[in-house]
């Protein structure tokens, strides 16, 4: 998931995609922080300074309305921030091979529910209600954004009114794929029995679902606000803490940190995108509020184009089966990722650490999936002289005008991104030392609304540039992330440019390491073929890492505030029942 | 005038034909995408988007859904956001209410302001009085609202904690105390509002009546031994206000459209910010719709102060 730092797109969270792990820990009950009286605390300030618009995580367009519905649509289990699967939801225990919940052959996940769970409106919760969430999200026609999940799932029953069992066909070794974190919340069957597909486009259920979690919507205003009471028929009966909450949405990120760490008007202020040298004295003034930082896969990166983006081509530009003019050179690559000084970027723009560290690995999280390999790459320091004779022994010459050349091809870049602060101050940075290696190179900043989508010839997608760059991050099984590198998913015409793969790299010892990490069920292998495919893009610089930035996002809270455990895999409200004061 | 009324409302109706045209043209062939929201998110793949884009509507090529939009336009159905899955209508019913208790207050208040010291103004021309209210009306009118804005948020809300810089939309007026509240929770919104608008009425007024006062038959007023208070009121007055009624009239519209750049920063979740956030998510139904609504407004006030001026002025009159 690519997370633009800008406006609109901060959507994605990571988690969830099509595999994951076997990551099962036999997870603590639902109580990790004893809450001492339910509705003792009053009310809840919460700030986002992008709007919910919708409350139903299956029909979200972005974090927002994931972590609105959070309060109360549960799945059957969350992601803890060590990216296993935590049984603070719906699932009275997780599912193993030893605890007998999964097939050997892991084709069948069997999730043993919560007995004695009621929806807020008093009815019962049932194994009718896992499945009904199946059937409504993963109809085609209902085009639910969290289809994704769906994928090799060949049915979801109910055993018994406590047991549902999830099939998957062929065989997942990522048995959480379905049920667990933000992208399978359990809806309330009888609720949505008449928006299922095509009718679910304008459902009203979708602006105030019934669920099961701590939280129930009082009022919603669309692109506004959200007020959530108490729900009484919540589970564990000291909890939740508070008595209502506010979650009040737009407005800008520098005024939403003001309000939690200068007044303390709020006691969470949501993605704090607020320049370093702003923000870092401003939490560490602060009386009322601290910064929340936590890190997982989210990694803002460049990207190296192996297509020609060349206008002349017409109808050819930019496709797989091109080949850029000097890109296909290794050492024009080499030289590139040598001038990039990720260390100032780190310093200067995150604060080292207060909204992210440099990193040279595609690849930062889970722990042990993480690469120590690139710490003694060359390409991963930042050395000028190295960098301009790699690029003299390559036989580019220096022109007259600083720009080297061979051949009449000069080493012209056109490195795009979204407008943005950091962004644009990181831009400049790089532009200042790649030109002093006789890179000539031109900016351009498009909003993110235009930059991630496949429609626009300035967007991502397209890539009609040289380099361009942006933050994506993997999920707690690295397979779908590393699959946005293969051949087969190079964006291009015939995909309608929606392809994962924007560089249009192709390496097929890369897709051969893909394809076993996606039959690989033990984890100390799939670690060592997920470090085994970082060090690959990263000595192809086929991408060049900057900085591993906090995820999920850098959010401040109330210093008053009480059981935040972030996640970066999960929702930052997936334990909100454990919040108190 | 019957006649002149039933002609303009005619020519009115190709007008916001070409106008909803145009934009729905604009909206259709822009670069914005109501999918551009998912980023570049793995977890919402290729096909999953051409199936939502597909649910939405989007596959169909822009001419036929914009004949649609316009059908259900005029048997009144705004259509369905693309991002809440809610009406059009009941958004805009939503945000119309602060909407109108923050810019329209703004705006009555500037009107209510903006006579009086744009009279006193240039009745005692070049006073002390003039010389302030000539240069607070020069700043509110070329000081950008944003900067204002910030401005009154750091020292009002931050430093001095005396107003909340959060709107809260979900405030109900039913006492004192909420009364209060919701004073405390707009007066910045509307100080930065109005004053442009005290600035901009007050500077029409002053120069109006600058105008009208050397004139001949404000001469003949005084000579008739008329008291002062009475020439300036009804005689000055009444004509140098002809332009600016035209003005306010012209101005009612724009408070429909609510302050997009005020409300973003207060978080008022007034019209503007429904607009400006509804374009950058790409949820074209909801763009459209206030756009639309937006020029039919600007095209009846455009006659109401058609109208408004002949009724004000006698000489004036259409056939």
């Amino acid at each position: 998931m690519r997370r633009g730092f800008a406006l609109a797109v901060t959507a994605t969270m990571a988690l969830a995609a099509c595999t994951q792990q076997p990551a099962a820990s036999p997870a603590p009950s639902a109580s990790a922080t004893p809450v001492a009286q339910r509705g003792a605390g009053g009310e809840l300030k919460i700030l986002y300074w992008q709007a919910p618009t919708i409350l139903n995580a299956h029909q979200a367009t972005g974090t927002k309305d994931n972590d609105a519905s959070r309060l109360v649509l549960e799945p059957l289990a969350s992601w803890d921030k060590n990216g296993q699967a935590l049984a603070n939801g719906l699932a009275a225990e997780i599912p193993t091979v030893a605890n007998g919940g999964v097939a050997k052959d892991f084709t069948s996940v069997t999730w043993k529910l919560r007995t004695g769970v009621k929806w807020s409106d008093g009815t019962p919760f049932t194994a009718d209600d896992v499945v009904g969430t199946y059937t409504y999200m993963c109809d085609e026609k209902t085009a639910a954004s969290t289809v994704d999940v769906c994928e090799g799932v060949k049915s979801v029953t109910a055993k018994d009114p406590n047991t549902a069992v999830v099939t998957y066909s062929p065989a997942q070794p990522f048995y959480f794929q379905w049920g667990v974190g933000f992208n399978t919340p359990i809806i309330q069957k009888a609720q949505y029995a008449n928006c299922l597909g095509v009718k679910a486009k304008d459902c009203p259920a979708d602006l105030k679902p019934i669920g099961t979690g701590p939280y129930k919507v009082n009022t919603f205003k669309p692109g506004d606000v959200v007020q959530y009471d108490l729900n009484e028929n919540f589970r564990d009966p000291n909890k939740p803490f508070f008595k209502t909450v506010t979650l009040k949405g737009g407005g800008d990120a520098a005024s939403a940190a003001r309000a939690v760490f200068q007044t303390g008007d709020v006691d969470y202020a949501w993605n704090l995108q607020v320049e370093a040298s702003v923000l870092k004295p401003m939490a560490a003034s602060s009386t009322t509020g601290r910064l929340l930082t936590s890190y997982a896969s989210s990694v803002e990166r460049l990207l190296i184009n192996f297509s020609n983006p060349d206008a002349s081509l017409g109808d050819k530009r930019g496709e797989p089966d091109t080949k850029h003019p000097f890109f296909t050179d290794i050492h024009v690559r080499r030289a590139l990722a040598m001038a990039t000084d990720r260390a100032s970027v780190a310093s200067q723009l995150y604060g080292d650490g207060l909204t992210g560290k440099a990193t040279c690995n595609i690849l930062t999280a889970p722990t042990a999936m993480e690469s120590k390999n690139s710490d003694s790459f060359d390409i991963c320091k930042f050395d000028l002289n190295a960098a301009n004779k790699e690029l003299d022994d390559a036989g580019w010459a220096k022109g007259s005008d600083n720009v080297r050349a061979k051949g009449g091809q000069k080493l012209k870049i056109l490195y795009q991104t979204t407008v943005n602060s950091v962004r644009q101050s990181t831009q400049a940075i790089m532009k200042s030392n790649w030109e002093k290696v006789g890179f000539q190179v031109e900016l351009k900043s498009v909003p993110a609304s235009t930059f991630f989508t496949n429609t626009s010839p300035d967007g991502a997608n397209h890539f009609w540039a040289d380099v361009e760059m942006f933050t994506n991050s993997g999920d707690p099984n690295p397979t779908g992330y590393f699959r946005g590198w293969t051949c087969k998913t190079a964006t291009g015409k015939a995909n309608n440019w929606n392809g994962s793969n924007y560089n249009r790299y192709c390496n097929p010892d890369f897709d051969k390491v893909v394809d076993q990490m996606a039959v690989e069920a033990d984890q100390a292998k799939l670690a060592q073929l997920a470090i085994q495919a970082n060090d690959i893009l990263i000595k192809d610089v086929v991408i060049i890492p900057l900085i591993n930035r906090v995820a999920p996002t850098p959010d401040g809270v109330s210093k008053a505030l009480k059981g935040i455990d972030v996640s970066g895999w999960d929702s930052v409200m997936y334990n909100i029942a454990d919040w108190s004061k | 005038m019957g006649r002149y009324i039933a002609r303009r409302l005619l020519i009115a109706v190709p007008t916001l034909i070409v106008i909803s045209f145009v934009i729905y043209a604009i909206l259709a062939l822009a670069p914005i995408d109501p999918l551009s929201q998912f980023g570049a998110d793995p977890r919402v793949p290729a096909e999953v988007r051409e199936r939502i884009r597909e649910s939405l509507g989007l596959n169909q090529p822009w001419p036929i859904r914009y004949v649609k939009w316009m059908t259900s336009m005029f048997r009144g159905d705004f259509g369905v956001s693309f991002m809440s899955h809610s009406s059009v209508g009941d958004l805009i019913a939503q945000r119309l209410p602060n909407t109108l208790a923050v810019v329209g207050v703004a705006y009555v208040f500037g009107v209510l302001m903006g006579i009086p010291v744009g009279m006193i103004s240039a009745i005692k021309r070049y006073s002390i009085f003039d010389h302030a209210a000539t240069t607070v009306a020069f700043m509110g009118f070329s000081v950008p609202t944003f900067f204002t804005g910030l401005l009154l948020i750091i020292i009002f809300g931050i430093k001095l904690r005396w107003f909340p810089f959060i709107y809260s939309s979900t405030t109900q007026v039913h006492d004192l105390d909420s009364f209060v509240f919701q004073i405390r929770q707009s007066i910045m919104p509307i100080t930065v509002l109005g004053l442009f608008n005290v600035a901009t009425i007050a500077r029409y007024v002053r120069s109006e009546m600058l105008e009208h006062l050397p004139l001949d038959y404000v001469r003949t007023a005084r000579g008739k031994g008329l008291m002062e208070r009475l020439v300036v009121l009804r005689h000055v007055l009444r004509n140098s206000l002809i332009p600016v009624v035209t003005l306010v009239a012209l101005g009612v519209p724009t408070v429909f459209g609510g302050a997009i750049v005020t409300e973003q920063i207060f978080r008022v979740p007034g019209i503007g910010e429904l607009l400006v956030t509804s374009i950058s998510n790409g949820d074209i139904p909801v763009v459209a719709t206030v756009v639309f609504i937006f020029a039919v407004l600007v095209v009846t006030f455009n006659l109401l102060a058609d109208l408004l001026y002949a009724v004000l002025d006698p000489r004036i009159r259409y056939t």
